[in-house]
């Protein structure tokens, strides 16, 4: 047992903290020797597009079918008789709003943007591209990766109102089509005991989301050394990293927030 | 000119760099050559500040660089240009917008004289028409060119080129080659490449420092290569039978 308590200790304080000390300085370093503001306008504006614009239509298709499962699975499991029917769209009002939209969108994000941002970074250091930035005189971090993190944290809150939007809509959809619950009562139910701070909450929860997916898949692309294998790798342990971070800070926003 | 004091650089336990001194000249191609790993490219981003030497220090025209603040640093890394060993384009942006880059982040230039400026750059690098072409439409050598016409449009004083020769053909070796020492003496800029290509350090050799395990063995011109008097020397210089003849020919 004490073995494996010192060992939990070592790996914590030699690699943990070792890797969490970079990142800490890593964020620090994109708000030193920044360039002018014209120059962030545009490269934000042409991530905003990369990885807002051309995630809309999978988020789209992705929380439409989950509102659509949700549905139908709720309708399943409701079975007493006394149980009064617009509490299914309740449900997935609910689900959808406080956990589908920001959390499980999250990971999808994390899979598709965080990766094509440490692959896309990764590739640029193996290839000498942000060597180049640095000769030129020009801070490789806040030039490439600040303009990432704004237009994530910009976009992803408006994915998640994409995403909570298509969810219901799904929900709607499946839910008269199949005569699980009638559209009067759908609406009734997503009416129904509507507490505005949900929008709050889980807002709140995808300017967080954005925020660690960002900026941990830069970090992890920006320190690839190696090869095209070692990029494969970046991109593989910024999905994973980002996905645990955002689970964690899931739990911490829910126990503080709610 | 360039100097480099006492530099010296480990990674770990692995010592790279062993106290390594010399002086680039203004208005030449210096080469820095050796075998694979002796720590030439190391030597080369020491000097450009990619690395921070843990001893010696840097002097670009006697303004101490590895010492110097951050305001100081970005002035002198405004007056670098630099070709890296595959090019360094940027994959996003076309053979024009790579080129023209330097001038839009540290420049206030405007537009028509940045092309301008770009234009005269891929014409003396012998490069038309190829504006709109994206770094994956180009050779490897255009890729080199448009390397040097990137590191040559802010007027740079000082140019380094991480080996300019490699995964190119004899030929084209010999027109970047070319290519590189005719900037130098037009432009009287201060040039260092790394290079371990036998034809470069005969072809545009002015200046040579020799490394070898991480020291600096030797330091001379092409004329006297054939007379070093040192075995690590001969050894890297005449690695096969033709050299050696010719060079007992020329003894």
């Amino acid at each position: 047992m004490e073995f494996i308590l010192s060992l939990g200790k070592i790996v914590f304080k030699r690699f943990l903290m070792k890797e969490f000390g970079k990142y800490v300085m890593f964020l620090g370093s994109l708000f030193v020797r920044r360039e002018t503001f014209a120059t962030y306008y545009k490269l934000t504006l042409e991530e905003c597009i990369q990885i807002g614009v051309k995630s809309a239509s999978l988020v789209a298709l992705v929380s439409f079918f989950m509102g659509a499962v949700t549905t139908v699975q709720t309708a399943y499991n409701m079975v007493s008789p006394l149980i009064p029917r617009f509490v299914i769209s309740q449900v997935v009002r609910e689900m959808t709003l406080l956990e589908l939209a920001p959390t499980i969108i999250a990971v999808i994000y994390a899979g598709k943007v965080g990766s094509s941002m440490a692959g896309g970074l990764g590739t640029m250091r193996i290839t000498e591209q942000i060597d180049a930035l640095e000769v030129m005189g020009i801070n490789s971090t806040s030039y490439l990766v600040l303009p990432k993190i704004v237009a994530s944290v910009l976009m992803y809150p408006l994915l998640v109102i994409l995403a909570g939007v298509c969810g219901l809509v799904g929900g709607y959809l499946v839910g008269t089509l199949t005569g699980a619950v009638t559209p009067t009562e759908f609406i009734y139910g997503l009416r129904y005991n509507y507490n505005p701070y949900v929008i709050t909450f889980a807002l709140t929860k995808s300017i967080v989301f954005a925020f660690l997916i960002s900026s941990i898949s830069s970090f992890k692309g920006y320190y690839t050394q190696g090869g095209a294998l070692e990029v494969g790798i970046s991109s593989t342990a910024a999905v994973t990293t980002s996905v645990i971070a955002v689970l964690l800070s899931d739990y911490f926003l829910a126990q503080l927030l709610l | 000119m360039i100097k480099i004091n006492h530099i010296s650089k480990s990674f770990g336990d692995k010592v790279i760099l062993n106290n390594i001194s010399g002086e680039f000249e203004k208005g030449k191609t210096n080469l820095i050559i050796g075998s694979s790993g002796t720590g030439k490219s190391v030597l080369l981003k020491c000097i450009v500040g990619l690395l921070q030497p843990d001893e010696g220090n840097v002097f670009f025209d006697f303004r101490n660089f590895t010492e110097a603040d951050k305001e100081m640093k970005s002035e002198v890394r405004r007056e670098i240009g630099m070709l890296f060993q595959g090019g360094a384009l940027f994959d996003s942006k076309n053979v024009e917008q790579n080129v023209m880059f330097p001038l839009d982040i540290l420049t206030k230039m405007p537009l028509n004289e940045k092309l301008d400026r770009v234009n005269f750059c891929l014409q003396r690098v012998g490069l038309e028409n190829v504006n709109k072409k994206m770094p994956s439409e180009i050779s490897g050598g255009m890729k080199k060119r448009v390397g040097i016409a990137r590191a040559i449009v802010n007027n740079p004083n000082y140019l380094f080129c991480d080996e300019p020769n490699s995964g190119l053909d004899p030929q084209t070796s010999i027109v970047i080659d070319d290519l590189i020492q005719e900037i130098t003496h037009e432009f009287d800029i201060t040039t260092v490449v790394v290079t371990h290509d036998m034809n470069s350090v005969m072809g545009i050799g002015e200046n040579i420092l020799f490394l070898y395990k991480g020291k600096k063995l030797w330091e001379g011109t092409k004329d006297n290569i054939m007379n070093s008097g040192m075995k690590e020397f001969d050894d890297f210089v005449f690695t096969n039978k033709a050299m050696r003849n010719l060079r007992e020919r020329a003894v």
